[in-house]
């Protein structure tokens, strides 16, 4: 397992200096000048012109700035916004706990329904409700999350009236953040109704959020304990005349979690492009929005910030997903590359 | 483990063959026959080509005609609808359903395009990846998981934040973030084709590279390809109209349909039908396009083939 790890470890470091070059590219890729872009000043004299170009850097030969930059990245700089002339990292790590709130509350939908409704499809395959469930789980994955926002907010927000379109709070409230999480923040600070009012915010975004990996679950879910289900131990299992309730959940379910694990880290993906879209329909003040505005004011820093930080992350969580995968898989762990 | 039959990535390119007996169309047509969603699916795409080919006669107004009697007119069945305007009419007293029928035109062949874009990169540094080998092929592959680490649709704002807003930026940036799949698929196919005895004796006849590579490998690495090209027409649909309605995809007035949600957002609460309609001729096309993923993959690529 510890060799599984290391060999795992060390593919991280190519792409990691990969994701740095493309983000340090980004900013010399764009059109225009590196001052206006970098330092957000226009129409500055030639002389203080030529003053930043050198304290920037842009002096110097391209790979002595990346490896300026790469040195900068490590250290955890990434810089500072030409809009708010925040630290980007500071920006980042502020706005993304509701990013991470919105994203586990989604994930955490489409696991406790996606689940175990393909695990009922499954064992009643053939059956009205498992072509419902392949039915409605395809016109999920078929989407287009920006427009379901909407139509959910026509009909909850707009006709019925019970959930807020827009933000994480309720105006009427103040909360510490403590945890950076709305819903944990809102309990500690023990005013009435913010809590409740939080919850209503939540509700829509991790709706339309999860909607996409909850069809892949189900569906993957389905397609896994088929095959399963088809296996000798399953079947005999059956011929020793355990309940059923114990041969799914307990032979079947197991074995079939092994594909299942593996889909929903896969989704963090999913979930960080589908948060760029869901913040941006509920204006919910995460790092999807941040990203989204931050191209619109031409604040590149940010965005090559974000975009750096954004794929570390999803990195990251890829390879506690493989090392996972190698520990509940010991086929896995004990191949050699 | 035999790939695939042979026959079979000459059906589906071939799909205009004549009615000669069991020709490999009709065998194609008659497994891929058995998948009725797959049917019906194919059914709405070829009715939405026709849509797209004809939008000028089957459109009532032009797409960007404004009505200054009709800004938002209700549709046909609410109370202040009309029959002028079946769909009702958008904020500048545009005619939602003809903006719809001409929009068909760009979410089909931007999506097409975008597909035959990054299939001929990938299934070129695929083929050089894995008949090169070595470093260079180290070089490809790490460079495509890069690529895939970056969530699609943060990579292709990037892309647009770049090269600038527009219909065609956008499609080279989507299909920039596809380029990965297809490379890893062309690759794998490859690395599994070139051990086989045709390639060698191919080469031992004195094959060139490039006959090697597109001649002698490539139509037997296409099944998987061609499966994975229709999975991602669909996505690419959706997000081409992601990016439409982030302001970064085709700009207003162009009728794409994720534009014109774009432009429609701040009349949700007052008037659902600008939303509503060119969300679901978005969500009907890609369903459409999935079902025949769906129907494609379990004709050409049985071993996928689930449930």
């Amino acid at each position: 397992m510890f060799r599984f790890a290391i060999t795992r470890l060390g593919l991280l470091v190519p792409t990691f200096l990969g994701v740095t070059l493309i983000a340090f590219l980004f900013i010399r890729l764009l059109p225009g000048d590196p001052i206006e872009i970098l330092a957000g000043e226009r129409g500055v004299s030639p002389e203080r012109h030529a003053r930043l170009m050198r304290e920037l850097g842009f002096d110097r030969p391209l790979w002595e700035q990346y490896l300026n930059y790469l040195l900068d990245v490590l250290q955890g700089d990434l810089g500072r916004s030409i809009v708010t002339r925040q630290p980007i990292i500071e920006e980042f790590l502020t706005l993304f706990p509701a990013t991470l709130e919105l994203s586990l509350c989604a994930i955490l939908l489409a696991v406790v329904i996606g689940l175990p409704v393909g695990i009922l499809a499954a064992v009643r395959r053939g059956t009205v409700f498992d072509h419902s469930v392949m039915a409605v789980t395809l016109t999920g994955y078929s989407m287009p999350i920006f427009w379901w926002g909407l139509l959910l907010i026509i009909l909850f927000s707009g006709i019925l009236g019970w959930t807020p379109v827009s933000g994480r709070l309720s105006l009427l409230y103040y909360v510490e953040p403590v945890t950076g999480f709305m819903l944990i923040d809102t309990l500690l600070s023990d005013q009435e109704g913010a809590f409740l009012s939080a919850l209503r915010h939540l509700i829509l975004p991790t709706v339309v959020l999860g909607t996409i990996p909850l069809a892949v679950i189900a569906r993957q879910t389905r397609s896994a304990m088929l095959e399963v289900l088809g296996e000798d131990y399953v079947r005999t299992a059956r011929a020793k005349g355990l309940p059923p309730w114990r041969i799914i959940g307990l032979h079947a379910l197991r074995n079939a979690l092994v594909p299942v694990v593996t889909t929903i880290g896969l989704q963090v993906g999913v979930l960080l492009a589908g948060a760029i879209l869901t913040e941006t329909i509920f204006s919910w003040p995460g790092v999807g929005k941040w990203l989204v505005d931050s191209i619109f004011r031409r604040d590149y820093p940010a965005v090559q910030g974000g975009l750096l930080l954004i794929a570390s992350l999803v990195m990251l969580v890829n390879l506690v997903v493989d090392l996972l995968y190698g520990l509940i898989n010991p086929r896995i762990r004990h191949r050699r590359a | 483990m035999a790939g695939p039959p042979e026959t079979l990535p000459e059906a589906a390119a071939d799909i205009t063959a004549g009615p000669e007996p069991p020709g490999p169309m009709r065998e194609f047509w008659h497994h891929y026959r058995q998948n009725r969603g797959a049917v019906v699916g194919l059914g709405f795409l070829v009715f939405l080509v026709l849509l797209a080919l004809f939008a000028d006669f089957v459109a009532p107004h032009p797409p960007d005609a404004q009505y200054r009697d009709a800004f938002l007119t209700p549709p046909v069945w609410q109370e202040g609808g009309s029959w002028r305007f079946p769909l009702g009419t958008d904020a500048t007293g545009r005619d939602i359903l003809s903006r719809i029928v001409f929009g068909s035109r760009y979410s089909l062949s931007i999506g097409f395009l975008v597909i035959v874009l990054s299939l001929l990169g990938g299934i070129t540094i695929g083929l050089v990846a894995g008949f090169s080998g070595g470093w260079i092929d180290s070089l490809v592959m790490r460079l495509m998981d890069v690529l895939i680490a970056i969530p699609g649709l943060l990579l292709a704002l990037v892309v647009v934040a770049i090269m600038g807003p527009g219909l065609f930026n956008a499609m080279f940036a989507i299909a920039i973030v596809y380029l990965p799949h297809f490379v890893r698929l062309t690759r794998a196919a490859t690395l599994a084709e070139l051990s086989r005895d045709y390639v060698t004796g191919s080469r031992v006849a004195g094959a060139g590279l490039p006959r090697l590579m597109f001649v002698t490998v490539l139509p037997n690495c296409m099944p998987p390809l061609i499966v994975q090209a229709t999975l991602s027409f669909s996505t690419a649909v959706l997000d081409m109209a992601a990016l439409g309605f982030l302001g970064m995809g085709a700009q207003p007035p162009t009728p794409e349909w994720g534009t014109m949600l774009a432009d429609a957002r701040e009349f949700i609460l007052r008037a659902w039908w600008v939303v509503t309609f060119p969300g679901m001729a978005i969500l009907l096309t890609v369903l459409a396009i999935n079902l025949v993923g769906d129907g494609l993959r379990d004709v050409l690529d049985p071993k996928l083939k689930r449930s």
